[in-house]
């Protein structure tokens, strides 16, 4: 039941470029250091290595062999070390550690050090205080990007979530600048930007201040407009269970850069597989982004027209046979192949989330996006932690419950705080603390006084004090409003309309007709009204930053423009989940939009609490 | 047209002619008697070092600079020690060459720049000669000392110096001598006596020319010409050898009949040069000797000096300027009597023209019979660019202009550039400026250099003009003279600072690729902090401003800016530099008060220095942080003693930071690290480290059930969470006993169908059964479902006449088995319906 796509949709534009740009400036690099040499390789960047080039081609320029970081002494006997790592002060430690081992046995060795994509002055200093600045050479590597499917471009960054959100360390903003102003030169320029959010807007600044200082070079726009989007703008999405197959997948197998391993429970084999999900995949195409509900019944259809394809083989004759086999076989097989795991996930997924605590959990998530019996949904929380279920799942609810209810009653907080360290140790004393200080879950304040002045000096004052005054409120007492959002924006649909999965009306059949995700519906409102104007109310309570420019060129086409205009790049910057990119592309159906996600990472809930976790390993 | 070829003489078969540039406007009472002269090449200042009139032994020389029309440009008494030489470097500084070996660098405007020496040796020794050359790698300098030792500075912006051999049989200074660049290597060429000696790096080499007459005993004067290909010797029998620099080939050889030394002797040569010739000049005689053996003689009224040039030899004496030059063959063709040169012919159809004769007709159709109008006009376009006379020069650009109508496809640009080109020129030639460039030194020189060195001499304006003018793209051109203006001005002492400023950012407002931070730069080292900070606010990009703001010790401005600018790079950039320069009080007060950058440093800290970290939670008597602080160090000891101890510190903290809560929470976690320590001591289980809840379930699993109900009490764990705990941890033992007699225990607090579930989990039905009576009426249905029990629940759902219930079961019920049960729950629900 794919949805046809709209006869004018247009075409994205091809961003294979991002990785051969890639692929030829990390040749560049490693033929600087010619001769044969060892590549140590920092271990998140092992999976986008892989896809922008494989070990063939690194051995074509001479890497010997591969190694992946793991912070302790190395073995290689190259005497040329080639260290490609991300711009991290523990990373630049351990390597120090290795040129200070060698110097100390008088091993003499040539070392380069490729940062990517770019290299922060603290690794330099890093490297200046440990006395080896003079014995490694130091290089970016600006990969960017990483295009993880036709319309998805991942800046594979995780941790510029706790960075940016958490520590209040903006280093990555400027790296998003970078990477929003590649792709302007390569697919701009863009005439419209819109955002919302602190982040955000100093992305976009750093972006314009990279636009002037480079040299402009007027081309036909494949790209019109921009959306810039912090993920504290809307929390609660991320932390909702994903039912679109291919948010559960991540949800549950863990899509890593665009890769899934099977386990023997899904291949009904003995070995573990790893797939590529993206859209080369036909069956994977049509099912990514349909409610998990619809997906065996589509499977089963499928399965059945496979075997009318391969029985079409019994009444042929000697060359019907032939150009079948040779024609047609190959792609049955492999789609055949396909098929059999897909349904083998499906029936994994199935085991796990058919189970009556997953309907129930599903349940109390709903009841807390309504905001409906809220007593109920607690004791849930309270049973599920007391009976020691998924640390991070039991840490989700509460959250969901803290972002949906503008707080926990200081009674409730208290009492599942404690409940939780008992059961889940109490070294979450420290997650807590995170987790107050991004405002996922906190205690509520009382009264309403802070919102209220908030607004005022808002009011009265509308220039950078007031808008650091605000900051300061907000990091006192970080409200979601989010009841207030919902009702504003339409977020949660009456329920008591039958929602028809096969058939969705809107956004909200990524969460089973029970939520719109705010992020999305954002977009949708700011692209229908080509601005903010009506919004204010609403973007008071997401505390703003939000801004709408006009870049004032125009193309000289007038119908190559309006194709570009409808192709639009949302940037998460925090990151964002497959349903959220599940409901731009709805979205883009009805609308008749394309959408580009650019993220700093893909996200779900787990990851977004595990990043809260203070590992003390 | 006589009066353009009066001045000419001929030469062989080419002319020679003497152009007056400039009436001097300096006013020398003893004209240039008594003064040691250096004058640049391509137009440049002359710089006059005159002993002083009245000689008494306290008496100061005068230094004195003038431009090439003799508009002084400064003028001071030489305080420095007696000087040998003076010379210019390539880009318009003088040299003064002290007998000491020291090298005084001064600025066009007489300001001391910097100075070097030419070796310790020479300090002893004394300088006997001196001579400042340009290279391809620069300007450079040699001397010759007191111990005949030749010492040569190859670049003096890049001092190496390099002693050259010894000579042999060289007694004092040699008779005459010239530094050669050759095959990218500079060499000394010198004569002692008779003989010449090439002297390079690690050899002197004794050389004869071919072909010098054998009368001369001694050669007592050489010129190297200005590409250093041609040398010209002189000899006390007064014959001048003139040949190639590698002394391979001889040019010719011509008698002067002159037998004294010449005073100075310099090669007059142009490119294309058909009659190369060597001026000599004694006091009263210039004389000028071609290839051919002729010679030209003038007379000479006055003191003078002659400057070598790329296309002639200036003559700079006390009243007059003037400049001998071959007459290039574009002009000569034109001007010459009785030419009929096409570019001659064309000339004079235009002045018929202008007659309004129609001679001019006649000529025209001459040239065009002969079709060659197209070389005429580029002969005039050509010979227009030779011509010094403006008026010269706008005739035959008319001319050209004339024969151009006729000819339908001539490239405009040779014309166009010429008008744009001698534009420039007569500007610049201008008495008020004072560069007497050709338009063949022009080309060899760029118009880049032009503007640096009108930049150099301060006249901005007419920088500006000829930018514009020649359209130059604004970043090398006008932006680049507001630059300079704006480094200039800022130097201005006694203009105040916001007057400045304002001037600055008015003229400089709106031209692309200004360095604010250059300007400011400039200012700091003139010491004028206030006016680069000032200077500095219109400086757009970050990473320029805060750099020098570190500089000039405002690294509290230079943080606010870093901040603005959302690079953490350049936060950091400044953090370490606060954190070296400031003691560490007032570097943490400073953070305190931005945040973003307390935050980076906070990150580096946490990687980098933990103790560091620490003290910066205490300044800011962030009690909460420093609790969490050592509940994270808490988790990296292994010592229970030593985590006790922090987690002691964490709970102090917490209270400090009346956060009752955490205290509470961290003083249980010591209590239970006590509780495990003793019980791993006592029954040797692992349980330290494990969760409330996990301890727990070891102790129920392993039997402890006193501890755990001691637990349980102790830390008052919820009556809920225990029961299930229990429940769970039998369940999983099977203990089906002890699970009986606890569930007998007392009331449960989570009812009795978990107790169900977990039998069923086990697959003990039979267990399981215990429970179902116990189970409130609500979950009955599902307790029944639970054990596979169909008509139990059927039972039940139809006794609560619920419809979901009902439903519930039916969907559960296969029609075939259960035909009759089916009946039963179908009626029910139709009668609860009803209801």
């Amino acid at each position: 039941m794919a949805h046809s796509v709209r006869r004018d949709a247009p075409e994205l534009p091809d961003f294979s470029l991002l990785k051969r740009l890639a692929r030829d400036q990390l040749i560049y690099l490693l033929e600087q250091l010619p001769g044969k040499k060892d590549l140590f390789i920092e271990a998140d960047l092992m999976s986008p290595l892989d896809r922008i080039a494989n070990v063939t081609t690194l051995k074509e320029h001479e890497v010997d062999k591969l190694y992946k970081v793991e912070h302790k002494s190395i073995v290689s006997t190259s005497d040329q070390l080639c260290f490609l790592i991300r711009p991290r002060i523990q990373t630049v430690k351990w390597i120090c550690d290795v040129v200070n081992a060698d110097k100390a046995v008088g091993k003499f060795r040539r070392y380069k050090v490729i940062f990517c994509p770019q290299k922060f002055y603290a690794c330099e200093t890093l490297l200046e205080e440990q006395g080896i600045i003079g014995d490694v050479t130091t290089d970016e590597w600006s990969f960017y990007l990483l295009p993880l499917d036709d319309d998805i471009i991942s800046l594979e960054l995780p941790e510029f979530f706790r960075d940016n959100f958490l520590e209040g360390d903006q280093r990555w903003v400027r790296t998003a600048g970078s990477a929003l102003h590649l792709l302007h030169s390569l697919y701009g320029p863009f005439s419209k930007v819109y955002g919302i959010g602190r982040c955000s807007k100093m992305a976009y600044e750093s972006w314009r201040e990279q636009v002037k200082e480079g040299e402009q070079r007027v081309r036909q726009a494949d790209i019109g407009n921009v959306f810039l989007i912090d993920r504290d703008v809307d929390l609660v999405t991320p932390l909702c269970s994903q039912v679109v197959y291919e948010g559960l997948v991540d949800d549950i197998f863990r899509i890593k850069c665009g890769c899934v391993e099977f386990g023997p429970d899904v291949t009904s084999s003995d070995k573990s597989m790893k797939v590529m999900l993206n859209s080369q995949d036909k069956v994977f195409n049509e099912i990514r982004n349909e409610h998990f509900s619809q997906v065996f019944g589509f499977l089963s259809q499928k399965a059945r027209n496979l075997q009318t394809a391969y029985d079409k083989r019994s009444g042929m004759d000697i060359k019907q046979m032939k150009t079948f086999v040779s024609e047609e076989l190959k792609g049955l097989k492999k789609e055949h192949r396909l098929l059999s795991l897909h349904i083998g996930a499906s029936e994994s997924m199935m085991k796990k989330k058919t189970k009556q605590d997953f309907q129930e959990m599903l349940k109390t998530e709903h009841s807390l996006l309504e905001g409906f019996e809220i007593r109920e949904c607690i004791s849930f929380i309270e049973e599920h932690i007391n009976r020691q279920a998924s640390m991070v799942e039991s840490m989700r609810l509460l959250c969901l419950l803290s972002l949906t209810e503008n707080g926990l009653l200081p009674k409730d907080y208290r009492s599942l705080k404690a409940q939780y360290l008992q059961s889940y140790g109490v070294d979450h004393l420290l997650t807590f603390s995170n987790l107050k200080q991004l405002g996922l879950l906190v205690e509520q304040q009382p009264g309403e006084t802070l919102t209220v002045m908030e607004s005022r000096v808002g009011k009265l004052v509308n220039d950078k004090t007031a808008g650091k005054l605000t900051d300061a409120f907000s990091s006192l007492a970080k409200k979601s409003n989010f009841r207030a959002l919902s009702r504003r924006l339409n977020l949660v649909p009456k329920s008591d309309e039958e929602y028809d999965l096969r058939v969705p009306r809107d956004m909200a059949y990524i969460f089973s007709g029970a939520y719109i995700p705010l992020s999305c519906k954002l977009i949708e409102q700011v692209l229908e009204r080509d601005g903010w104007t009506g919004l204010e109310e609403v973007t008071r309570m997401i505390n703003g930053h939000e801004f709408a420019v006009t870049a004032g060129s125009n193309g000289s086409d007038p119908r190559g423009r309006s194709d570009a205009q409808r192709i639009i790049l949302v940037m998460f910057l925090g990151g964002c989940t497959y349903s959220e990119i599940s409901a731009l592309r709805f979205l883009g159906k009805e609308k008749g939009y394309k959408f580009v996600v650019v993220t700093t990472a893909i996200t779900n809930s787990a990851r977004v609490l595990e990043s809260m976790l203070d590992n003390h390993a | 047209m006589a009066f353009i070829t009066a001045n000419w003489n001929p030469l062989g078969d080419a002319f020679y002619r003497k152009i007056e540039l400039y009436d001097m406007g300096w006013s020398l009472r003893d004209g240039l008697k008594d003064c040691m002269v250096a004058a640049a090449p391509y137009g440049g200042p002359i710089a006059l070092l005159r002993q002083s009139q009245r000689p008494s032994p306290s008496a100061r020389p005068q230094l004195e600079i003038y431009s090439s029309s003799g508009v002084s440009m400064a003028s001071f008494p030489w305080k420095s020690g007696p000087v040998r030489q003076l010379g210019w470097t390539v880009c318009d500084d003088l040299l003064a060459i002290q007998e000491d070996g020291t090298v005084l660098i001064y600025d066009l405007f007489g300001t001391f720049k910097r100075h070097f020496s030419m070796g310790n040796e020479v300090v002893q020794n004394q300088v006997l000669e001196a001579k400042v050359f340009h290279s391809p790698y620069g300007t450079g300098v040699a001397i010759v000392t007191g111990a005949s030792r030749f010492t040569l500075a190859m670049n003096i912006d890049d001092l190496k110096l390099r002693r050259l051999p010894e000579v042999p049989g060289l007694q004092g200074a040699p008779s005459c001598w010239a530094v050669l660049t050759q095959d990218r290597q500079t060499k000394v060429l010198l004569a002692n006596g008779a003989d010449l000696y090439i002297l390079d790096n690690t050899s002197c080499t004794p050389v004869t020319p071919p072909g010098l007459s054998p009368q001369a005993c001694s050669i007592i004067n050489m010129a190297v010409s200005f590409s250093y290909k041609y040398l010209a010797l002189f000899t006390d029998s007064g014959h001048l050898w003139m040949g190639s620099t590698n002394l391979k080939d001889k040019l010719s050889e011509v008698e002067t009949k002159v037998r004294s030394a010449p005073k100075q002797m310099v090669w007059s040569r142009r490119p294309k040069s058909q009659q190369p010739s060597v001026v000599l000049m004694w006091d009263r005689l210039l004389l000028v000797a071609g290839v051919c053996k002729e010679t030209i003689q003038y007379t000479l009224d006055e003191e003078c000096v002659c400057v070598a040039e790329l296309d002639g030899v200036r003559i700079v004496g006390a009243s007059r300027h003037e400049m001998l030059q071959e007459v290039p063959s574009a002009c000569e063709d034109i001007f010459k009597i009785a030419s009929m040169a096409p570019g001659a012919l064309l000339l004079e159809a235009h002045k018929e023209y202008e007659k309004c004769s129609q001679k001019a007709d006649e000529y025209l159709r001459e040239i065009k019979e002969q079709s060659v109008l197209g070389e005429a006009v580029k002969q005039c376009v050509e010979a227009a660019g030779y011509e010094h006379e403006p008026e010269t020069q706008k005739t035959l650009l008319r001319a050209a202009s004339f024969g151009k109508c006729f000819l339908s496809n001539f490239p405009p640009e040779p014309f166009v550039s010429m008008c744009r080109d001698l534009r420039v020129l007569n500007s610049v030639r201008d008495y008020s400026v004072g560069i007497p460039l050709t338009h063949t030194q022009y080309k060899q020189m760029t118009v880049q250099v032009l503007i640096d060195r009108l930049v150099y001499r301060k006249l901005y304006p007419l920088a500006i003009e000829i930018c514009r003018y020649l359209k130059t793209p604004e970043y090398q051109g006008v932006s680049r003279v507001l630059k300079h203006w704006a480094c200039c001005k800022v130097q201005q002492k006694e203009e105040p600072d916001e007057s400045i400023a304002r001037a600055v950012s008015v003229k400089l407002g709106e031209a692309a690729g200004i360095s604010y931070s250059e300007i400011a730069a400039r200012a700091y080292e003139c010491g004028r902090t206030e006016l680069a900070i000032k200077l500095l606010e219109f400086e757009p990009r970050s990473g320029e401003q805060v750099p020098l703001l570190l500089k000039m010790k405002r690294s509290q401005l230079g943080l606010s800016k870093a901040i603005e600018s959302g690079d953490t790079d350049l936060v950091y950039t400044v953090v370490t530099y606060l954190k070296n320069e400031m003691n560490r009080g007032d570097f943490f007060m400073t953070l305190r008060n931005q945040p973003v950058a307390l935050s980076l440093y906070r990150q580096f800290c946490k990687h980098q220095e933990q103790e560091t970290l620490k003290d910066l939670f205490n300044q800011d008597d962030d009690h909460h942080e420093l609790g969490n602080f050592y509940v994270r160090a808490s988790y990296k000891e292994s010592k229970l003693e030593a985590r006790l101890s922090l987690l002691q510190s964490a709970v102090d903290e917490y209270n400090k930071a009346k956060n009752e809560f955490a205290a509470k929470a961290t003083e249980e976690e010591m209590k239970l690290l006590r509780f495990q320590r003793r019980l791993d001591e006592e029954k040797g289980e692992a349980l330290l480290g494990l969760s409330l809840h996990d301890t727990l379930h070891a102790l129920l699993s392993a039997n402890y059930h006193k501890q755990a109900e001691q637990l349980y009490r102790d830390f008052r764990v919820p009556d809920k969470r225990y029961w299930w705990l229990k429940l769970t941890a039998l369940a999983e033992k099977e203990d089906w006993d002890e699970l009986e007699k606890f569930a007998k225990s007392k009331k449960s607090p989570i009812g009795y169908l978990p107790f169900v579930e977990v039998c069923v989990k086990r697959h003990n039905k039979y267990e399981a059964k215990k429970y179902v009576s116990k189970v409130t009426p609500e979950q009955k249905v599902k307790a029944h479902l639970a054990i596979g029990d169909l008509e139990g629940a059927a039972e039940a759902a139809i006794e609560r006449r619920s419809e979901g219930e009902i439903s519930t079961v039916l969907a559960r019920c296969s029609p075939t088995t259960d035909r009759a049960l089916l009946e039963r729950l179908n009626r029910a629900r139709s009668t609860a319906a009803k209801k």
